[in-house]
């Protein structure tokens, strides 16, 4: 994978607005700035690096999946600003200035809205997808958490069908969509 | 998978996207939502050496409502125009198709400009622009044109669009009449096998998927026009195309699915 490296960097001054570095090998870099759950985090990336990418191998948070890579399957699902969108379909440097929430932080913005709930703690869409069972072997469910909560967001009282359509974009290989749609239903019943 | 090595730019208005694109010419590309450009890059369609990034733009994401129509930033994404209380009001089917775009998460980066720009005959918001008769602002060196959608389509990809052109807006009329949007598809977000769209009660019938552009249907409003039945006219909805052929359905298949969903579009748009 070609992430930047955090060695033999030397910074030059760039064209455009942002500051650009140049490694020994000559490759072009960016720095790019984002807020990740809640922490301010700057790297220096190439302008091609996916935002998965960068969450899992910059960052360092890995909750966030890679799946299809094809914009498909929704397992690399995060909050940009407070909406959805599939990272593995975003470059980092979109990604400038914005307010990243991954599944790692989910819990967090709930303490902090004073929503969790359960012995953990979690977030109600955490707490209702392990009450309901709503995974099996767990790939599609950081994806499928972040895309569900986002979705009671833009609509807090769901029909079945419309929950089974609000996360058309996210799939689950186990097939065990009917647990999720409880799990959802039961966390728009509690928000 | 990973695009191929580039150099990435924001511009900050229209006028500074237009100075890159006249400084990069045909190595640029315009970067919007990116969920149509980004995955070819990283298929190696598509290998611009400079994105330039005009999603930032804020003054291209407005929805306005002007005289007889809506005018539609080309940066607005279909999340917005789906949500939109002006645009269900006065425009109800282009937020309903905008509505039937992939799934959310890519309606919450997509850009109606960009849908338009990338042309994408499988698409289904150039299809709903063209059965409305909309129009497409460009804005260039020399200013702003207006292209009518019947006259934007040029082939599979392509547009009418200048290499140092880009789109500003888009206007759709108000007040017109019954439509309805059918898009078949056999998995969920998939793009349409055939789509059509009906507007104004049959004034505009448009395809998805029929061919290398959005089409509109013309033997089949000219037939309705002339007083044809709804199902008279969805006879005719696949004359003088010629459909592709993929691993969804060969161009037998397709004709016969226009016909069947310009009948079903006709009836539920109040056409008899």
């Amino acid at each position: 994978m070609g992430h930047a490296s955090a060695t033999c960097v030397m910074i030059v001054p760039g064209r455009g607005h942002r500051s650009r570095a140049v490694t020994a090998k000559g490759e072009n870099f960016v720095e790019v700035s984002m807020t990740v759950n809640g922490q301010s985090q700057s790297h220096d990336v190439e302008p091609r690096t996916l935002l998965v990418q960068h969450i899992r191998e910059n960052v360092g948070l890995t909750g966030t999946n890679i799946g299809c890579d094809t914009s498909s399957c929704g397992a690399c699902t995060i909050h940009l600003d407070g909406q959805s969108v599939k990272s593995c379909t975003m470059l980092a440097v979109q990604a400038e200035g914005a307010e990243i929430t991954t599944i790692e932080g989910l819990a967090d913005t709930a303490r902090a809205a004073g929503t969790s709930t359960g012995e953990q703690d979690w977030h109600p869409m955490q707490e209702a997808f392990q009450q309901c069972h709503a995974l099996q072997c767990g790939y599609c469910t950081p994806g499928m958490v972040m895309a569900a909560t986002s979705f009671l967001n833009e609509n807090s009282s769901p029909t079945e069908h419309e929950v089974r359509e609000g996360l058309e974009g996210n799939l689950c290989r186990c097939t065990g969509y009917h647990n999720i749609v409880k799990a959802v239903l039961s966390a728009a019943g509690e928000a | 998978m990973i695009p191929a090595a580039f150099d990435y730019k924001v511009a900050d208005s229209a006028e500074a996207a237009i100075a890159m694109l006249g400084e990069y010419g045909d190595e640029a590309k315009l970067l919007a939502g990116g969920h149509s450009l980004i995955p070819m890059m990283k298929f190696r369609l598509a290998a611009p050496a400079v994105l330039v990034d005009i999603a930032r733009i804020s003054d291209l994401s407005y929805i306005r409502q002007e005289n007889g129509h809506l005018a539609i930033g080309s940066m607005t994404r279909h999340t917005e125009v789906e949500h939109s209380d002006l645009v269900r009001a006065e425009v109800p089917m282009l937020a309903h198709v905008a509505s039937l775009v992939g799934d959310p998460s890519v309606r919450h980066r997509g850009t109606l400009g960009g849908t338009l720009a990338h042309s994408d005959p499988a698409s289904d918001l150039p299809a709903a622009v063209l059965a409305l008769g909309g129009t497409i602002v460009a804005q260039g060196p020399n200013g702003s044109r207006e292209i009518a959608a019947s006259e934007f389509f040029t082939g599979y990809f392509e547009s009418v669009l200048a290499e140092d052109e880009l789109i500003t807006e888009i206007r759709v009329p108000t007040g017109t009449g019954g439509w309805n949007y059918q898009k078949f598809n056999r998995r969920a977000q998939d793009w349409a096998i055939v789509g059509v769209g009906v507007a104004d009660g049959g004034k505009g019938i448009s395809l998805v998927n029929m061919g290398s552009t959005p089409l509109r249907a013309t033997a089949a409003e000219e037939a309705l026009a002339g007083g044809a039945s709804a199902a008279e006219a969805a006879a005719l909805a696949a004359a003088g195309t010629s459909p592709p052929q993929d691993n969804n359905a060969d161009a037998e298949y397709r004709a016969h699915l226009a016909q069947v969903l310009t009948r079903r579009a006709l009836e539920a748009a109040g056409v008899a």
